[in-house]
């Protein structure tokens, strides 16, 4: 056993620290272990680096046992400053280990190693580059980054130096890209790809992998240089025996030069491609398997990485297909890394080359892997499995999947459910088929069947009368299992309430039975799923024609029970219900049949994708198997047969707010007079997830207005149709911009247009936050533009549009933001009079070759000119008497607003600066509000406004508003009506706006708003 | 890229660890209770892959001790494999038949050489013969500078007795 040379006094605590019985005793001997290093430390100041070193030394152990040293992390690094070797390598060694690029400490030492780095001794040189290669950070790479590439590109040192300075380099790089972003560069690298010496070349070539994968266009001239590289390896010559490793020249340094190849899109040169080809041939070739484990893996690593570089030259179709038969034996072997390997390559293939078919002859064989011991091949095989489905073999693979399914590991099954839903859909051969495929995947595995899977099938089953009765007798079928899972009790009921008279002549399944059935699981499901039995009771009261009273009396008796319930959503189903159930005939229209979904792609399958998108690396295969992702086909369904797009304006449409509350509407379309109503159950959180169930549902019009919104929807936008929302979101999608917002522009306008300070918009690359101040009928609102990149954002401009009634006064912007940083830009706006117009923000700026424009409403909106004002009874009588009728006095009674509590009204009322005057209005189911409105017209002018509503019709009210301007009382009765209903609501456009060619919108502040609201 | 490079023995003990991306001391020691939880229970006929957090652990167990790499989850997992046999023969070949012992008193050593192989999560050099030339020439500097100071603190001793 080697002892440690002059640190007696570690080797002892080393042996210390081994002979501990247990972790107590370690503990014991560590901390008096850190008490004496503390008391070092502290009481000799001056105690001598070759001593303090051992301490250092010690405390790295200690790290390691798991202990926390921080206290000494100074010290460690006080000792890069110690003028001998012995003592600096312990700095330099010690501290990279114990501390990360962030650390603050750090930034003490950016001198002394920039000393180290410039100095003359190599060996001071060598510590230097390799803490900055291993924990350097940002301001390492702004202020060294110059002084490495100098020594990479001298002819005077030695490749040890040059072969670490080329790695630091690559982490300074990576910290900043910038530091390589000079003129010349790229030469320099085609140079110093012509190195002979390997160790310093397989370190140049990590770096060009860095390189051409951010910009692949400077460095065109490196790729004849990785074709030489390659072939002078592959036919090994000029490879010293050292560099040969198991016979194999620097298998690494191969790797490296043919992922570096990877990124370049094709190779034009007809030569050079041609020598490639014949090296990528000899190691499709000659690659065979041997015994030696550490050959066999080297030889390999090199053949993976060829067969990834074929895949992306689209080779000819003989390569292609020797790839593949190379693939087909791979997952076949025993060895379980090549086994796994072969798996994950072979669903890459099937991303980029029309393999289908030599692939499903190998599906008893994947579906073996399947069952492997091994849960990283289960993973690879699931998803070649997900991969190489078609519609020849989905049977057979969801099948095998279901199967599989009781028995995966927990780790799996979310994933497995999933992509077992998605392939059931995408091919399945006959809808009954799918339907018994969901409901099976949510008996087998219901705590890992998202909503979105259960959703959907009910949109199916919605959409297809023929599979109507079908699904309803299945529901019925599992109603029989003694244990459901509470995905199932939600389907089941939902589909029996829908379509459970279709089954009403069968055995069993008359509504009094059905209903018993369900009733049964009642007292153990959750809130959520109380509110859909409750639909299904209404619903099965509604089917139970002629009425059975003893059925009536059992449904009501349980409306009784819930409308004392704790949840008010509840409470308010089981009270609405009672009373409807009570209106006899009427029932019948109230809760009549859901209208047909519209068409529209999965949301399990932009889940997939979505979950693809994150993880993504910019790797070519990856962005290869997104495109192939979105191409995916979809089982659509059945069109609504409503005919051609219907030209007369439909009745009132609603459509959920994205922002102020995301609710599932569900079936209960309440459609008592004509007016639109709607019940909300569920509040999520997300209108991603919901986004599919969502839009469909509410809407609650003559069937034409479908049609309108699924032409809507057929234009490319994903969005909830008809809503101003939807729209400013189109219009920014049909920019193509490739860089996408990543919060949602409308909810954030929206929050803003309540609260001064927040995120306007965000992308990957910059963050626009807003902050507003508002005296009378002025306002200042400063925009903060943080560029979130290590490269700046050029060409930015911020064009204001401001609408008649508001005077902007922009701030210069300036033309370039540099990286990371952020730049204000205030904005004077002055409020002339009252209008709900809104301006808006022209916005753009290029990263790199993008050019990214974006318009966006700024909240300056009429509420922000308010100022709440509580008047008392003697100010306010007079005043809304001398206010005595239109256009000063205006009255209205709004319909389908948005259920509110009074107590939630007057909520909302204090958001929008009105303040709420209690006692003015002797009927307490009335509000009465004031404020003061400014402007430069009217100046300070007094608001009142008169709320009345029905306690026993939460959707409609009376409201009566006064002031002394009729264009503010008009303006103010209008806005606060936008905010009762839910989502402004405005009639859908006859032509789709998202089809408009950009480029008139531009510049035209009119039709921007005419499009905007 | 590499992430981290973590050395664990058979019983879970930690026996060196080195990260190239930024993890705070929290997310190290999270890191490494999760990862040990994985690894160490694993067959040995399974293969030497792990996915984890998008990211993909090679790992080889010798004799008593696991070496595990954490790389980005595209790159080249049998390459990786192979770096972790070039980084043990370099110090079987230093140590003459390395053993966990070696790496327990030695651990600083253990560092050096692998500063030597591994730079920003990227192999630096492939050579063992250079590897050993350096490290040699690390360990006579290191002597010399000793035998400096022993033989100027025994002037001093001479001089003060």
């Amino acid at each position: 056993m080697a002892l440690l040379s002059g640190m007696r006094g570690l080797s002892v605590f080393i042996s210390d620290i081994r002979n501990c019985q247990n972790k107590e005793q370690e503990r014991l001997r560590v901390d008096k272990e850190l008490g004496n290093i503390r008391t070092r430390f502290k009481n000799e100041k001056s105690l001598a680096p070759n001593k303090k070193k051992k301490y250092v030394w010690k405390m790295l152990y200690i790290y390691m046992l798991g202990y926390d040293v921080d206290f000494g992390h100074m010290e460690a690094v006080s000792l890069i400053s110690a003028p001998k070797y012995p003592e600096k390598q312990v700095g330099y060694i010690v501290t990279s280990c114990l501390l990360n690029e962030n650390h603050d400490f750090l930034r003490m030492v950016i001198n002394t190693v920039r000393n180290d780095i410039i100095g003359r001794n190599e060996t001071f040189q060598c510590l230097a580059l390799t803490m900055v290669g291993n924990i350097g950070g940002r301001e390492f790479a702004e202020s060294l980054a110059p002084d490495v590439q100098k020594l990479l590109i001298s002819s005077s040192c030695r490749p040890l130096v040059r072969k670490k300075a080329a790695l630091c380099l690559l982490r300074l790089y990576r910290k900043n890209l910038d530091v390589l972003r000079i003129d010349g560069w790229p030469d320099r690298m085609a140079q110093l790809l012509e190195e002979r010496d390997l160790g310093v070349l397989t370190s140049v070539m990590s770096l060009l992998v860095a390189l051409v994968s951010n910009d692949i266009d400077a460095y065109w001239n490196c790729l004849p240089k990785c074709v030489k590289v390659l072939e002078r390896l592959a036919r090994n010559q000029d490879v010293p025996q050292e560099y040969t490793y198991y016979g194999i020249p620097s298998p690494w340094l191969q790797v490296k030069t043919m992922r570096a190849l990877q990124y370049f899109p094709t190779i034009e040169d007809p030569s050079t491609r041609r020598s490639l080809f014949e090296v990528l041939q000899r190691i499709l070739m000659g690659t065979d398997v041997v015994k030696n484990v550490n050959k066999n893996n080297a030889s390999h690593a090199v053949l993976f990485e060829a067969l990834g570089l074929v895949m992306h030259l689209d080779a000819e179709k003989e390569m292609i297909s020797q790839c593949v038969a190379l693939l087909g034996k791979f997952i076949s072997v025993r060895e379980p890394n090549i086994r796994y390997l072969g798996l994950e390559n072979m669903a890459r293939m099937l991303l980029v080359a029309d393999v289908q078919d030599i692939v499903k002859r190998h599906q008893a064989q994947i579906i073996t892997s399947l069952k492997d011991p091994d849960i990283s091949i289960r993973r690879r095989a699931l998803d070649l499995l997900y991969a190489m489905c078609d519609v020849t073999n989905a049977k057979d693979i969801v099948e095998e999947l279901l199967q599989y399914l009781s028995t995966a590991d927990f780790a799996m099954r979310e994933e497995l459910a999933l992509k077992a839903a998605i392939l059931a859909e995408k091919f399945a051969p006959d809808l009954s088929w799918y339907v018994d495929v969901i409901l099976q995947l949510i008996d087998k595995a219901g705590d890992f069947v998202s909503d979105d899977i259960w959703y959907r099938v009910v949109q199916f089953v919605t959409n297809n009368e023929d599979l109507q009765p079908y699904a309803a007798a299945k529901a019925r079928d599992y109603l029989e299992k003694p244990a459901l899972h509470e995905t199932m009790v939600k389907v089941v009921a939902y589909i029996l309430g829908e379509f459970g008279l279709l089954l009403a002549r069968r055995p069993g399944c008359s509504p009094k039975e059905i209903f018993a059935l369900i009733n049964e699981k009642l007292p153990t499901v959750s809130t959520a799923t109380i509110a859909i039995l409750l639909s299904t009771y209404a619903k099965i009261l509604m089917h139970s024609q002629p009425p059975d009273p003893e059925l009536r009396e059992q449904i009501w008796a349980v409306f009784r029970k819930y409308e004392s319930y704790i949840d008010v959503e509840i409470q308010q189903r089981a009270i609405e219900y009672s009373v409807l159930s009570m209106k006899g005939a009427a029932l019948m229209d109230i809760l009549a049949e859901m209208p047909k979904f519209p068409e529209r792609k999965s949301a399990l399958l932009k889940k997939a994708e979505d979950a693809e998108v994150d993880t993504a690396e910019q790797s070519a295969v990856k962005l290869r198997s997104q495109q192939q992702m979105s191409n995916a086909l979809v089982v659509t369904d059945q069109r609504p047969s409503n005919g051609p797009v219907a030209v007369s304006q439909p009745g009132p449409v609603k459509t959920p707010n994205q922002n102020v509350e995301v609710s599932l509407t569900y079936e209960g379309s309440i459609n008592v007079n004509g007016t639109v109503n709607k019940t909300d159950v569920e509040p999520v959180p997300s209108s991603d997830l919901l986004g599919d169930l969502l839009v469909p549902l509410a809407i609650e019009g003559p069937p034409g207005t479908a049609v309108i919104q699924e032409q809507n929807l057929v234009s490319g936008s994903e969005v909830t149709p008809n809503s101003p929302d939807a729209l400013a979101l189109a219009i920014l999608s049909d920019q193509a911009n490739s860089i996408q917002p990543i919060v949602n522009i409308a909810d954030r306008f929206h929050a803003l247009c309540l609260t001064d300070s927040g995120v306007l918009y965000e992308d990957p690359y910059i963050q626009m936050g807003l902050k507003a101040e508002w005296r009378a009928h002025h306002g200042r609102l400063v925009l903060f533009l943080g560029n979130k990149n290590t490269s700046p954002l050029v060409s930015v401009q911020a064009l204001i549009l401001p609408p008649l009634h508001l005077k902007i006064e922009p701030s210069m912007v300036p033309e370039t933001i540099p990286p990371r940083a952020q730049v204000q830009c205030p904005l004077e706006v002055v409020n002339v009079r009252a209008s709900r117009d809104v301006a808006v923000l022209d916005f753009s700026y290029k990263f790199g070759t993008e050019l990214v424009n974006v318009k966006l409403r700024l909240p300056a909106v009429l509420n922000k000119f308010l100022q709440p004002i509580s008047v008392s009874a003697e100010e306010f009588f007079p005043q809304w008497k001398s206010l005595s009728g239109p256009p000063l006095k205006l009255q209205e009674v709004v319909k389908g607003v948005r259920p509110l509590s009074l107590l939630e009204m007057a909520n909302l009322f204090t958001t929008l600066h009105l303040a709420v005057c209690p006692g003015l209005d002797t009927n307490p189911n009335n509000l009465v509000v004031s404020t003061t409105f400014y402007s430069e017209s009217t100046q300070a002018m007094l608001c009142l406004v008169r709320v009345e509503t029905d306690p026993s019709d939460r959707t409609q009210l009376r409201i009566t508003i006064a002031s002394g301007d009729p264009a503010l009382t008009y303006e103010l009765k209008e806005f606060i009506k936008e905010h009762m209903i839910s989502a402004p609501a405005t009639s859908p456009p006859p032509v789709p706006a998202p089809l408009q060619p950009h480029s008139t919108g531009v510049n035209d502040p009119g039709a921007m708003l005419a499009g905007l609201l | 890229m590499i992430n981290f490079v973590l050395l664990i023995s058979r019983q879970g003990k930690v026996r060196l660890t080195k990260w190239y991306s930024p993890y705070s001391q929290k997310e190290r020691a999270k890191v490494i209770r999760e990862l040990s939880g994985v690894i160490l229970s694993r067959g040995p006929k399974l293969c030497k892959f792990v996915e984890w957090r998008g990211y993909k652990v090679v790992y080889r167990r010798y004799a008593s001790l696991y070496f595990c790499m954490c790389i980005d989850s595209e790159d080249n997992e049998l390459e990786t494999l192979e770096i972790i046999h070039h980084f043990v023969e370099i110090l079987d070949r230093y140590f003459g038949s390395v053993c966990e012992l070696d790496l327990i008193f030695n651990f600083h050593k253990a560092y050096y050489i692998l500063d030597e192989i591994l730079i920003a999560g990227e192999l630096q050099e492939s050579s063992k013969k250079t590897v050993a030339r350096l490290i040699a020439a690390q360990d006579s500097l290191v002597e010399t500078a000793k035998e400096q100071a022993d033989s100027i603190s025994n002037v001093i001793a001479q001089v003060t007795k």
